[in-house]
């Protein structure tokens, strides 16, 4: 028995839809395996899982606000990946972001006028542009593996942190907990319920991403530089720039959703935080088939694997930590059914003696 | 005298680990995949190592497991990306994304459960000697062997060893497979040895650093086992800052060893003639028999 | 040895079929090879030879029929097997590994114990019996093309072969090194062993072989004695028609330089690039100039310096009309009218995969205002151009706006030249306009490349292909080394001076008197 590739003369795009969906279903069939296998009613288990939250308007809520830095990220995420420069450090200018945001109310606590909203947020696009220009720079300059040094980055973005948040910037009246002031008057986002602001900001982003992607040169260069890079030197463009405009971009956009996140959700800085959302935003850009459009639609798909695992902690007592394992398997399937977009696979038959290795 | 023991105990310890995880993917490396799931790979087999050795008493078993969890994943990687021809970058990723979401549900159970050490002689565990022997036996076969010879025949290039009729997916795979048990390897050695308990994401990135102890040593075995140990020393340096109670917050020294990796890269990525002759040219690119 | 007739033969492939998806390669293909004999295979690109022998060879296996290896019915299920039967082939592409010694390359082909040493005296002797000498611990990557080639020959002749396939061999030697293959070949023929040779140089294989089949479309049309036959009767029969007779009807240009390179130097950008050494040469408008070399000799780094993608050090190294270029990129340049067409089309001329509109916009973004305003890319101009180079240059394909990569080799071809002659380019530059390309479509070309000349334009054509070079070019240099020998008018020339200036930089003086006289 082997399985057997026949490339295919062009990519279907009939499998490029529905791959994903392939993926999705292959994980849920995975997923009531793993919970028939820890004695659960797998169909009562996946439906607390993944539909009971969409019928609660809390849960909904909750699915909009964790949609938003995921969107936000993976949309960047998509067209970095798609230029073939590979940002996994999203997560250390995610916390960076958060980190400079929360910079003003820390020392400018009494600064309450709506500019302050807007500073804060411009401070955490910076910085979070800022880490991601470390990782460009030295890519560009030194050829050193951006996946590395980006990755690197994070470990120290996020004791980076822990030092400030713990130490200088603690909260004086906080009672020792390592967290600074609530944030408060303009330099919190506004809110509906629980959604704020940056859901706006992500649905703009993902929009204005793929218009730029599709339609105009910019995009265009981005996706000759990822598809065959000698043709984009051919046609002119500078994979060094791309390289930074790439990181720029996705570092921004993680810089902003950790802006929002402090300012709209937590309304303060603690530590520990890991919230994770930068890793997560890796797999919903490539859920997303790496359009900054589809982006929107896997990270609300993604929001409800966080959500279904905080419900199925409630309710089957199982921990949220499942989540995260729902989501890799996610990603795996993702990976395996895109093959299916490039070749038609085959289980033959075959002849044993075809595979022997000269000599 | 002492502390000069003591401290080269501490760099044996810290230098092993990374020097399993490094010389495996050197391996899979030289046979043109890029494997980027060490990290994955490696909490992993702590964390199997260590429930099997919780279970079973006996750390040494607890390192088979180790071991063959290791092993097991890279089963995984190697399915998708050697059968279904898929993104090595992305599936790397997954596999580390999937082995830390993983070990953090297997391993629930062990938080706080003490473990089972492997049992070591004044501190010296008989794995440090034996993180030798494997980077000299990697180092024989991979230069003295026929088998090594086509391991690096194929990482040169696929094409041409297809076309002399070498099974290019199957010597992928026991490369593919020989990194994950290396990894296995390291992490039963973190779980097991260095510190034997289980603690969620207790490898802290050093799967990663491993990967970039690979480029590092440019693909050459017995360099791995030098840059482990340099990484080895400065992160003892940072924790004996640290004991003299110099004045620089922790957070700082714990940064140490992920700001050295970046450096170590940048000097060794900089000499762009030095890594173009030495990087195996197939890494990374998916290769499909044609029949 | 008492035998029946089929025992006469050494290799027989009967009705042989081999199908890729919907592809028939192979269809009902019948070949006999006899022992001592030089058997030519022939076809045009994509005609099914590399096909077949890759099924003698093992390295396929056929969708029906059957192979006789002396009278025998066999299966060749891998290499190896048919290195056991006594099979060797020599490919067109290299199964060579660079980073590799030439030892290590000949053991990973040998079966038995891995003794380098051994190996190694076992090489420098037969090499060298055979005319043909290596150095066993030299790296690949050093060696030229031809050197490497012997590599793979030598590999061959050490298991003793009784039948040897060669895959277009005298692709890439220079003719010197063609005289010494034949040298091998006829030895070879003496001593036994049947080589089967695959060319679509005629003219070679009038002169050395005994036999020939001839394959059109994946069939065999014809089995002939090629020293009865002539040239252009063995061409009609690859073909299957008269092959289109390209029209030269230009006067000797006059004007001025369009193109002047002065002193060109280029450093190398990796290990294994070659240094460019003070490049001198002018093409004028109205003439077509052909720069000969075999591959490796600085044609790709030659190109990339004049196209843009790698800038030169002093900007008046290179001129467009009279303005120095050198530091400007690629697309400034096709603003003041070049255009460029590189070697190789799929990852470098064209994205594979993008659709033909796509890869319209790729080198035409800069230097025409309708393809892309205010950054926006116009999807209605481009497939405009597209559906213009289609039409203009007989591009066929299945869908109306199809991915690079699904076109075939011929036609990839005629758009991308297409593409760039469409913009009326007063200079253009090719890099093997025709390699991998059937018949057909490399008339078709080179008639568009002649007939822009005729318009005015300078155009300057790098190729491996003499027969290519003699059909259109006006003067030709050589190539060699990374330096330029002086352009010659192509009347002046034949393959032989060319082969001189091929042999090597130093005695590029002295050929180029040779070639004077």
């Amino acid at each position: 028995m082997q399985l057997v590739l026949e490339k295919r003369g062009e990519q279907s795009v009939r499998m490029a839809i529905l791959s994903p969906l392939i993926a999705i279903a292959l994980t849920v069939i995975v997923g009531g395996i793993i919970f028939a296998l820890r004695g659960l009613n797998p169909f009562e288990a996946l439906y607390v899982y993944f539909i009971e939250p969409l019928t609660q308007d809390w849960a909904r809520q909750q699915l909009m606000v964790k949609a938003t830095p995921l969107i936000l990220i993976g949309a960047g995420l998509a067209v970095c990946y798609t230029a073939n420069v590979w940002n996994i450090g999203a997560e250390g200018q995610f916390i960076l972001g958060a980190l400079f945001a929360g910079l003003i109310p820390v020392y400018f606590p009494g600064w309450q006028t709506p500019e302050v909203m807007i500073a804060m947020v411009v401070l955490g696009i910076a910085a979070g542009m800022a880490w991601g220009a470390i990782p460009a720079f030295l890519r560009v300059r030194f050829s050193a593996n951006e996946i590395l040094t980006s990755l690197m980055l994070v470990y120290v973005a996020q004791y980076l942190f822990d030092y400030l948040v713990r130490g200088p910037w603690r909260d004086p009246k906080g009672f020792n907990f390592p967290k600074t002031v609530n944030f408060d008057g303009w330099q919190v986002l506004p809110k509906w319920g629980d959604v704020h602001l940056g859901a706006l900001f992500a649905v703009i982003a993902a929009a204005l991403l793929a218009v730029m992607m599709w339609r105009m040169l910019k995009g265009f260069e981005l996706r000759v530089l990822g598809s065959a890079p000698r043709a984009g030197r051919f046609a002119g463009f500078s994979s060094e720039r791309a390289v930074m405009f790439c990181f720029l971009l996705s570092g921004g956009l993680a810089g902003l959703a950790g802006a929002c996140d402090v300012m709209g959700v937590s309304g303060q800085l603690q530590t520990p935080y890991s919230p994770n959302y930068g890793f997560v935003a890796i797999i919903v850009a490539f859920l997303g088939r790496l359009n900054p459009l589809g982006a929107i639609i896997a990270g609300l798909l993604l929001a409800l694997s966080f959500i279904g695992g905080e419900s199925a902690q409630v309710t089957l007592g199982i921990s949220d930590k499942i989540a995260k394992v729902f989501q890799g398997i996610l990603l795996f399937f993702i990976l395996g059914c895109d093959t299916l977009i490039l070749y038609r696979v085959r289980l033959l038959a075959g002849r044993p003696s075809q595979f022997q290795s000269a000599g | 005298m002492d502390m000069l023991l003591a401290v080269t105990l501490t760099i044996m310890t810290a230098a092993t680990p990374l020097i399993f995880a490094a010389i495996g993917e050197v391996v899979a490396e030289r046979s043109g995949v890029l494997n980027l799931g060490v990290e994955g790979m490696m909490v992993m087999g702590a964390v199997c190592g260590f429930g099997a050795a919780l279970f079973t008493g006996s750390p040494w078993l607890g390192l088979l497991v180790a071991i063959a969890a290791g092993a097991a994943m890279a089963l995984l990687f190697a399915i998708l990306t050697l059968s279904l021809v898929s993104n090595q970058v992305a599936t790397g990723l997954a596999l580390t994304l999937l082995g830390l979401g993983l070990s953090g549900q297997i391993g629930e159970s062990f938080v706080g459960q003490p473990g089972v050490k492997v049992p070591n002689y004044n501190g010296f565990d008989p794995l440090i000697p034996f993180a030798f022997i494997l980077i000299w036996a990697v180092a024989y076969v991979l230069f003295r062997t026929k088998a090594g010879l086509v391991i690096r025949a194929v990482g040169n290039s696929h094409t041409s060893a297809h076309a002399l009729g070498y099974n290019v997916i199957a010597v992928r795979y026991l490369c593919v497979l020989f990194g994950g048990a290396c990894a296995g390897l390291a992490g039963g050695y973190l779980s097991l040895v260095y510190t034997p308990q289980w603690v969620e994401n207790m490898t802290a990135g050093r799967g990663w650093i491993a990967l970039a102890l690979v480029v590092f040593a440019s693909w050459w075995p017995w360099r791995t086992a030098a840059g482990a140990y340099l990484f080895g020393a400065i992160s003892i340096l940072a924790f004996t800052v640290q004991t003299l109670a110099l004045g620089i917050p922790s957070q700082f020294l714990s940064m140490l060893p992920y700001l050295v990796t970046i450096v170590a890269l940048v000097v060794i990525s900089g000499n762009r003639m030095l890594t173009r002759a030495n990087t195996p040219d197939c890494l990374g690119q998916p290769f499909v028999p044609d029949r | 040895m008492t035998g029946k007739n089929q025992d006469e033969y050494l290799l027989e492939a009967l009705h042989v079929v081999k199908i890729f998806g919907t592809l028939r390669a192979n269809d009902d293909v019948t070949l006999k090879v006899k022992p001592g004999e030089i058997h030519a295979f022939l076809g045009e690109n994509g005609a099914g030879k590399s096909t077949l022998v890759k099924m003698i060879y093992g390295a396929l296996q056929p969708t029906s029929g059957e192979f006789r290896w002396q009278g025998r019915t066999v299966t060749i299920a891998n290499p190896a097997a048919a290195r056991k039967l006594g099979v060797g082939m020599v490919f067109q592409h290299f199964s060579l590994f660079d980073a590799l010694t030439v030892a290590e390359n000949i053991a990973l082909a040998m079966p038995g114990d891995f003794d380098l040493a051994a190996l190694s005296e076992k090489i420098a002797r037969v090499s060298k019996d055979y005319g043909l000498p290596l150095e066993p611990t030299a790296i690949v990557a050093d060696l030229s093309v031809g050197e490497r080639q012997r590599i793979e020959i030598v590999r061959c002749l050490l298991q003793e072969p009784r039948l040897l396939i060669m895959d277009e061999p005298t692709a890439v030697l220079t003719p010197q090194e063609a005289d010494q293959l034949f040298i091998v070949l006829a030895r070879l023929a003496k001593e036994g062993c049947a080589v089967i040779y695959i060319s679509h140089r005629l003219e070679e294989v009038k002169r050395i072989c005994h036999n020939a089949t001839i394959l059109r479309h994946g069939k065999v049309v014809a089995h002939v004695d090629p020293t009865k036959e002539t040239a252009a009767s063995l061409a009609k029969l690859m073909v299957g028609g008269d092959i289109h007779v390209v029209h030269s009807a230009r006067q000797p240009a006059g004007g001025a330089a369009r193109l002047k390179l002065s002193g060109l130097n280029l450093r190398p950008d990796g290990p294994f690039s070659v240094e460019l050494k003070s490049i001198s040469l002018d093409v004028r408008a109205g003439e077509v100039v052909a720069i000969a070399g075999v591959a490796g000799n600085g044609q790709s780094e030659l190109f990339d310096a004049i196209s843009g993608e790698r800038s030169l050090d002093s900007d008046g190294m290179l001129a467009i009309d009279g303005e120095p270029v050198g530091a400007n990129g690629v697309n400034a340049r096709r603003r003041m009218g070049a255009a460029f067409v590189p070697e190789e089309r799929l990852g470098h001329g064209a994205v594979p995969a993008f659709k033909l509109s796509e890869n319209v916009v790729l080198t035409r973004h800069a230097a025409d205002r309708a393809l892309v305003r205010s950054g926006l890319v116009q999807k209605s101009g481009a497939s405009g151009v597209s559906n213009r180079v289609i039409k203009d240059f007989d591009v066929r394909k299945g869908k109306p706006d199809p991915e690079a990569r699904a076109l075939s080799g011929g036609n990839l071809q005629k758009f991308v030249v297409g593409r760039e002659l469409d913009r009326k380019p007063g200079i253009l530059v090719v890099n093997q306009p025709t390699w991998g390309v059937d018949a057909g479509a490399s008339a078709t070309i080179r008639q568009a490349l002649i007939d822009l000349a005729e318009q005015g334009s300078a155009v300057l054509v790098i190729s491996q292909d003499l027969d290519e070079i003699f059909e259109i070019a006006d003067r030709i240099a050589v190539i060699s080394r990374g330096q330029l020998s002086e352009a010659y008018p192509a009347k002046d020339m034949t393959a032989e001076k060319i082969g001189l200036l091929m042999a090597g930089a130093h005695e590029i003086k002295e050929a180029s008197h040779a070639a004077r006289a």
